[in-house]
């Protein structure tokens, strides 16, 4: 199946200043295998997403449609085929 | 080289570079480089042609990271799978890279860097990468570490350059740890120093010490100073036993323990004379800012017996400066210049080792670290 996935400026940078990637994963495929498929084929951008253990960073928001993962199963949470995946950085810093 | 001085400045918003003729407070600052990264750690790798500059960057949104340039920071390295790491066996990820230091010209392309939580890596490529020192963090101390306040830091690195092989390294909370193998097996090293914010009884812990900075000169291989979260310290024996020498400087009636001890986080040796050191006390240690808003370096010059205050140039009223504690360094000059950087963006520079003073930039970003070469 394919997922749609969303880049900020800042990670688009990283995919080749593609703001959109369209990603082919397995079916029932989750944000982890999502995100393993895009480190595969784009390091810099997957390393910047999740840490050395496979983490998703502190202040890294991953969006499936409008719902942010930690609402759902977190990086567990199953996608569905044409999906919108979006990796926003949070409002937070100082 | 025109011997001048090139000072890297690292904030918590990115870096700058300095630079400065041999003599005089003319300094001109380019930058800001890595514009929204925490920079903590700076190093110019002299050894290498061109020379490199390392740095370790922190993003709050992605992640730790430590990059280089060969050009003086026009442009960056910074590679896709990243330099440095821990292993997947340590289940722990990378939080903030505290320390650079290239080894000595008899080891080219060896770095250290330390890092949080508190570990050290080498790199044997220049920096490009780094490996997990396993004898460190397979240490038996090493779980029951406690962070400071600044976490559970790595921040110092100290070389022997009579012997590749030996280095000491500081941790905060954990102390003075040392080697002797080259890394393959460590030995704390904290004999005397008191830690009246925890339960003594008879004796110093072994480990557990809020050491903030420590520094040795290469003429005296066996003497080492220290600035302690309770205190200034020196051993005259690589490490085994300190002696406290900082009686003689200001510090606040202390919250805890018996006896007033000076609060700071750096401390310099002289680059040519190993009796010599200086300080910037803090007011202990809920404030953290220069005692009595005066802002002064202290210096020692019969190795931490008597201290006397240099103030000349420095602001004595109403200021309520912050000195990290890799924000004041020497440069290596004949008559060597000591720079120092405020967490409220001002650059202080000597260029006659701390007798006169001035500011020379202002409004920068909190300064994290500050490093000054010969270039």
């Amino acid at each position: 199946m394919r997922v749609d996935l969303r880049l900020n400026p800042g990670l688009a940078e990283l995919a080749g200043h593609h703001p959109r990637l369209t990603v082919e994963v397995p079916d029932g495929a989750s944000v982890d295998d999502l995100l393993a498929v895009v480190a595969s084929d784009h390091p810099a951008l997957a390393r910047r997403v999740r840490d050395e253990q496979g983490r998703i960073r502190r202040h890294v928001n991953v969006f499936v449609g409008t719902d942010n993962i930690r609402d759902l199963d977190g990086p567990a949470t199953v996608l569905a085929n044409g999906v919108e995946v979006a990796i926003l950085p949070a409002v937070s810093g100082g | 080289m025109d011997n001048g001085v090139t000072v890297l400045i690292g904030t918590t918003k990115g870096a700058f570079v300095g630079r400065a003729p041999s003599e005089g407070e003319e300094v001109t600052i380019d930058g800001p480089l890595l514009g929204g990264e925490e920079v903590y750690a700076m190093a110019l790798d002299q050894r290498a042609d061109p020379p490199r500059l390392l740095a370790g960057t922190l993003s709050w949104h992605w992640g730790p990271a430590i990059r280089w340039s060969d050009d003086l920071g026009a442009t960056w390295v910074d590679p896709p799978e990243g330099a440095i790491a821990f292993p997947p066996d340590t289940d722990t990820s990378l939080e903030r890279i505290w320390q650079l230091v290239p080894a000595g010209a008899d080891q080219p392309g060896v770095v250290y860097a330390g890092a949080e939580p508190a570990s050290l890596f080498r790199s044997d490529d220049g920096g490009e990468t780094y490996q997990l020192v396993r004898g460190l963090w397979d240490h038996p101390h090493r779980p029951d570490w406690q962070p400071g306040g600044g976490g559970l830091c790595l921040h110092t690195v100290v070389l022997d350059d009579t012997d590749p092989a030996a280095m000491w390294i500081a941790v905060s909370a954990a102390g003075v740890y040392r080697t002797t193998d080259g890394g393959d097996t460590w030995e704390a090293a904290n004999g005397g120093i008191r830690v009246p914010f925890a339960p003594e009884g008879d004796e110093p812990p072994e480990f557990g010490q809020c050491v903030h900075k420590m520094d040795r000169h290469p003429d005296r291989p066996d003497r080492l100073y220290l600035q302690h979260h309770w205190g200034t310290y020196r051993s005259d024996d690589r490490g085994t036993t300190w002696v406290s020498t900082g009686e003689a400087i200001p510090a606040d009636p202390p919250p805890i323990g018996s006896e007033p001890r000076p609060f700071g986080f750096p401390i310099v040796v002289h680059p040519h004379d190993p009796d010599t050191v200086f300080v910037i006390p803090l007011a202990s240690d809920a404030q953290r800012w220069t005692v009595d808003g005066r802002c002064r370096v202290y210096r020692s010059r019969d190795a931490g017996d008597t201290w006397e205050a240099l103030e000349q140039g420095l602001p004595q009223q109403d200021a309520y400066l912050t000195v990290l504690r890799d924000a004041f360094c020497a440069d290596p000059l004949d008559v060597p210049g000591l720079w120092f950087g405020t967490r409220t963006g001002e650059l202080f520079a000597s260029r006659d080792t701390g007798e006169h003073w001035s500011c020379v930039a202002r409004h920068l970003p909190p300064i994290t670290c500050v490093r000054a070469y010969a270039t």
